[in-house]
């Protein structure tokens, strides 16, 4: 297993470096020098402070030299300043990632326990008519605009206020239960979308393990109908259904950038948006590259959870 | 395609008929619609739905009529949704099927970068790229467009791996045929099964993905109508006025909800084997 994590390990490198590049020569492409952009802000510069400023944003070196040493500035934390702001960049996306990240793991484990035993359930009830409504109902919930769902949450929350409360983001580590409430409409905009699709795979899985003859034994057995599903057919029955939860869980996190604007909380997606109506290209970078890394760890790990429940995964590892 | 099992799967045809719906809409709306969507009129703000107004759907903050502005928005998100799968769909199956044809380096090469642009969450590419592009409506077909560029890619590769080493293509090489015909005339065809069901499928995330932007304000600019911005203009003035943004919502979900509904039944009948991929 050792082995395997490691080799996994060192396949990210290729990709992250290629991420980098993209992100790094986008934005390369827009017209306009960052100086430009950063002068039209300014009051005049002598010619001496406009050389120190070209030096500055490097229109004295060739774009290669340039994405090297911000390559080499990244790898030790620097992921440069707000051209608004004049601020380190990383420390502002720190200090937001922790709700982003909230809404994320709330939307993953509302999308889990709505999707589950609604999966299950519905590969018991199995006759036509049922058949043709899970379907729907579940291909509902993935055309469900989350943002649209959000504000329709908005609206109709808005006559109970003292019970969801809005407004004046609270942190979890300091009023928890304020903070949870807060986020539950939010993480439920966000997972709606992940709990139907959690719910349709939980009951294809279910429908194919529950024909399988080691149920019938069990149920032959005498055992109790619920000892069955849950003990015999469950188990393996799960086990798609937490990879395709986690490789979707990347996804989440890019849902809750558009919901944190609708509920006004100080995320990391508001913090993309203004930077983007600000054409704040540096504070875009930083948090493009942020989440396009943290979805690639969420998918390592999920490749990884795989592996350590089913060991045919590693055996197979050869082909890949 | 089979149009016997087609009839049969009532999956299909539902996503069908809806689909349908709104094509006809927006063929009528290139005639006829209710009211002017781009005109102001100050004497209608914020009307609620009615019959006697003729205002079906009511009006928005400018007086418009959003029935109209909803009709409208509906070739502006199709037309865009179209084009931006289709050029996903070609660029990304011409990865595809020459990374799965060639194998080896090319192989290697196509795949890592379909790799890196699977890094990036969908909508966050799709942001990343119109932020810098710039908010123009052509622009979002490219933004949406890249995001879908390498889920063709796997699917095409993956269909070209499973048929490459069969017997047709074996005699097709032996018998002199040039890759590129193989390519085009043995391969292609038999690869599109999934196609046609993945194109399905990225259409409703398109119209997803369209309405988000615009919705962000990245996508379609005002006062062109499109089903994202009139739901960001209808969230302001929702609590007085809730058809604003229930109308042109519930227009996104139907139409998705009618590719989707397309793409499953889809699906079923044209192979079966693929039940449970998604």
């Amino acid at each position: 297993m050792g082995r395997y994590i490691a080799k996994r390990l060192l396949s990210l490198i290729p990709v992250l470096f290629g991420v980098s590049v993209i992100v790094f020569f986008l934005v390369r492409l827009i017209p306009g020098s960052a100086l430009q952009m950063y002068m039209g802000t300014q009051v005049e510069a002598t010619p001496e402070q406009m050389e120190e400023l070209r030096r500055i944003f490097g229109e004295d070196r060739p774009v290669p030299v340039l994405y090297v040493e911000w390559l080499g500035r990244l790898l030790q934390g620097n992921f440069g300043y707000s051209l608004r702001t004049g601020r380190p960049v990383l420390p502002d996306i720190v200090s937001r990632l922790p709700l982003s990240l909230e809404l994320t793991v709330l939307a993953l484990f509302l999308a889990l326990l709505i999707g589950i035993p609604q999966g299950i359930l519905s590969s018991l009830r199995k006759n036509p008519f049922w058949d043709v409504v899970n379907r729907i109902v579940g291909l509902l919930g993935l055309s469900l605009p989350q943002f649209w769902l959000a504000a329709l949450m908005v609206l109709a929350f808005s006559g109970f206020r003292g019970w969801i409360p809005m407004g004046n983001y609270a942190k979890f580590t300091e009023e928890p239960l304020r903070n949870l409430k807060m986020l539950l409409l939010p993480s439920l905009a966000i997972g709606i979308g992940l709990a139907a699709v959690i719910m349709r795979y939980t009951r294809n899985s279910m429908l194919e393990v529950l024909q399988a003859d080691y149920i019938r034994t069990a149920k032959a057995k005498g055992l109790k109908k619920r000892v069955v599903i849950l003990r015999h057919a469950l188990k393996n029955a799960i086990l798609p259904v937490i990879t395709v939860a986690g490789f979707n869980t990347g996804y989440l996190l890019g849902g809750a950038i558009v919901i944190e604007e609708v509920f006004a909380l100080p995320g990391m997606g508001r913090l993309a948006l203004y930077a983007i109506y600000q054409r704040d290209y540096p504070v875009i970078q930083g948090i493009v590259l942020v989440i396009a890394t943290l979805f690639v760890l969420v998918n390592l790990v999920t490749d990884l959870i795989y592996a350590l429940v089913d060991p045919r995964i590693r055996l197979d590892d050869s082909s890949r | 395609m089979e149009t016997r099992a087609l009839r049969k799967n009532s999956i299909a045809l539902t996503g069908l008929a809806i689909v349908g719906f709104y094509v006809a809409a927006i063929l009528l709306s290139l005639v006829w619609l209710p009211f002017d969507p781009v005109a102001m009129d100050t004497e209608h703000l914020l009307e609620g739905p009615s019959l006697a107004t003729g205002h079906l759907f009511g009006t928005d903050e400018f007086g418009r009529d959003i029935l109209s502005r909803i009709m409208k928005g509906a070739s502006v998100s199709l037309v865009i949704s179209i084009c931006a799968t289709a050029l996903g769909a070609v660029v990304g199956v011409l990865m595809g099927i020459w990374a799965g044809y060639l194998g080896g380096r090319w192989d290697q090469f196509l795949m890592r970068i379909a790799d890196i642009l699977f890094s990036f969450p969908s909508l966050l590419l799709a942001i990343f790229v119109m932020a810098i592009l710039g908010e123009k409506t052509y622009n979002v077909v490219f933004a949406i467009g890249i995001v879908y560029i390498p889920q063709f890619a796997r699917v095409s590769r993956g269909a070209i791996l499973t048929i490459k080493s069969s017997e047709f293509v074996r005699a097709a090489r032996s018998n002199g045929a040039s890759p590129r015909f193989i390519l085009f005339r043995h391969l292609l065809p038999n690869i599109l099964v999934p196609l046609i069901v993945q194109v399905s499928l990225s259409l409703s995330v398109a119209i997803l993905l369209e309405s988000s932007l615009s919705f962000l304000g990245l996508g379609v600019q005002p006062p062109y109508p499109s089903w994202g911005n009139m739901l960001s203009a209808g969230r302001k003035v929702m609590v007085i006025a809730p058809w604003t943004a229930v109308y042109p919502g519930l227009a996104i979900v139907f139409l998705v909800l009618g590719f989707n509904l397309l793409g499953d039944g889809l699906r079923d009948i044209l192979d079966p084997r693929l039940k449970n991929a998604r």
